[in-house]
């Protein structure tokens, strides 16, 4: 089914939403991808603070193109999740509602969704012109040395993405395929 | 003999690098309205039109396709009565990368030491193939490959006893594993024969082959054929998310093998197969 949510996303609502839902996202997300989710989760072990509260919002795994003159960014397409598995649980448990990418997760992921009621969901891989006419301001918050790996706060208006793992463990990638298959 | 003047490089390698990531070719671009067409998912047919839309938008914004511009992969051949004058043609290749990438805003994605992993804000090195051939010609072929489906891609080392269908056994094992992480509709290139390394080699060029043509060899031809029948029935579906359209092409390059050995290569790439050619 259909439907539309402002950001931030609160629990009561992203328990709500179940495998298969499509979703169009209006509010503010943050982008972190492999070197911004490394560094995020060597500063937890060494006892330090976030540079961005995380805490209730959306991260989406996200490397963008340069923005030409004149424009908020370039192509903004999902990177693949699974190589943010090893750091996913952490932020969840810390409080993270959930994350934008494409491709599977692990069951330890997929173990703190449930466990936080948090969410899931793939964006069109592959589709990042499309994708980036949706994000309307992005700003550098973090980490501004990583280049297209920094963290920015990104302001978007009917972002469509799919619900792939809801907070009871459903899982879109598991079962979609079977009732093509021949 | 001729001489060729290595600027002349730079500026192809820079332009095409412009060029493929914000227009793919005919032939893969060709491929989305058919698919969109064989499409019997709901889901899948709206992704195959986000990809069609995402294409017109690319092109006529010049916004690339995907923000993952790629690593430069470069195929060069040169003739063998080619004479380059004005620098090093390595070097040469990586200027043209440079200048693409940092004039057309691609994003930079290489990394200067796999394990330091320190962004060489350029996106060079280009990975280099080279081969002599006859005449005097230059052609440079430009793929830039993206990694998340570069990181599904796999090498197996079958026993000749294996035979024909240990090779399609491999080839849906690794579509299968890859699933929704290598972005599908996917576009499969398999080298078989060779060595460890060549048959990887060919898996690559077999992704740079015009997507409507088939291989020359018969048997091979209807492999590919086969291939793409089975990818298409493990209902993976656009974006992985179920549905009749897992692949776009498969396309399969073979060459002579050691009697003790079957290698066999899965280069996957996903929908966004960039590839573009030009000679000089």
């Amino acid at each position: 089914m259909d439907r539309h949510i402002t950001l931030p996303l609160s629990e009561a609502e992203a328990r709500t939403l179940r495998a298969g839902d499509y979703v169009y996202l209006t509010g503010v997300l943050y982008t972190a991808r492999d070197a911004a989710h490394k560094r995020m989760y060597d500063a937890l072990k060494a006892g330090e603070e976030l540079p961005v509260d995380l805490r209730g919002q959306l991260v989406y795994y996200l490397g963008p193109t340069p923005a030409r003159p004149g424009h908020v960014i370039g192509s903004a397409g999902p990177t693949t999740s699974s190589r943010m598995d090893k750091y996913a649980p952490e932020l969840l448990d810390l409080g993270l509602r959930g994350m934008v990418g494409k491709g599977k997760r692990t069951q330890a992921v997929i173990d703190a969704i449930v466990r936080n009621g948090a969410v899931y969901f793939a964006a069109v891989g592959g589709a990042g012109a499309l994708l980036s006419k949706c994000i309307k301001e992005a700003e550098v918050v973090a980490y501004d040395d990583l280049g297209t790996e920094a963290i920015r706060r990104l302001r978007v208006e009917e972002l469509p993405v799919i619900v792939v793992i809801d907070s009871e463990g459903n899982n879109l990638y598991a079962t979609a395929a079977e009732s093509w298959k021949r | 003999m001729r001489t060729v003047d290595v600027a002349r490089v730079t500026d192809a390698v820079r332009e095409m690098c412009i060029e493929v990531n914000h227009k793919l070719s005919p032939d893969m671009a060709g491929k989305f309205p058919e698919a969109r067409e064989r499409e019997e998912s709901p889901l899948g047919k709206q992704i195959l039109g986000q990809l069609i839309k995402n294409m017109e938008i690319a092109q006529a914004e010049m916004i690339p396709i995907c923000q993952d511009t790629g690593m430069a992969v470069v195929f060069l051949e040169v003739g063998q009565d080619v004479h380059f004058e004005g620098g090093n043609i390595e070097d040469a290749v990586n200027e043209g990368v440079r200048r693409g990438y940092v004039d057309g805003y691609l994003r930079k994605s290489v990394v200067r030491d796999p394990l330091e992993r320190v962004n060489t804000g350029d996106n060079t090195p280009a990975v280099i193939h080279y081969s002599i051939v006859p005449g005097e010609q230059v052609k440079i072929t430009l793929a830039p490959k993206g990694f998340g489906s570069e990181n599904m891609s796999r090498v197996f080392m079958l026993k000749p006893a294996q035979g024909i269908e240990g090779v399609k056994e491999a080839v849906l094992t690794a579509v299968a594993d890859a699933g929704p992480n290598a972005c599908p509709p996917m576009v499969v290139g398999v080298g078989i024969g060779g060595t460890f390394e060549k048959c990887a080699l060919l898996a690559k060029k077999a992704l740079t082959r015009d997507v409507n043509v088939r291989s020359q060899i018969p048997y091979v031809a209807e492999l590919e054929t086969e291939l793409l029948d089975k990818i298409n029935d493990l209902g993976l579906g656009p974006g992985g998310l179920g549905g009749r359209v897992t692949a776009l092409n498969v396309a399969v390059e073979t060459y002579p093998t050691h009697i003790a050995g079957l290698p066999v290569a899965v280069n996957i790439c996903c929908h966004v197969n960039r590839h573009i050619s030009r000679v000089l």
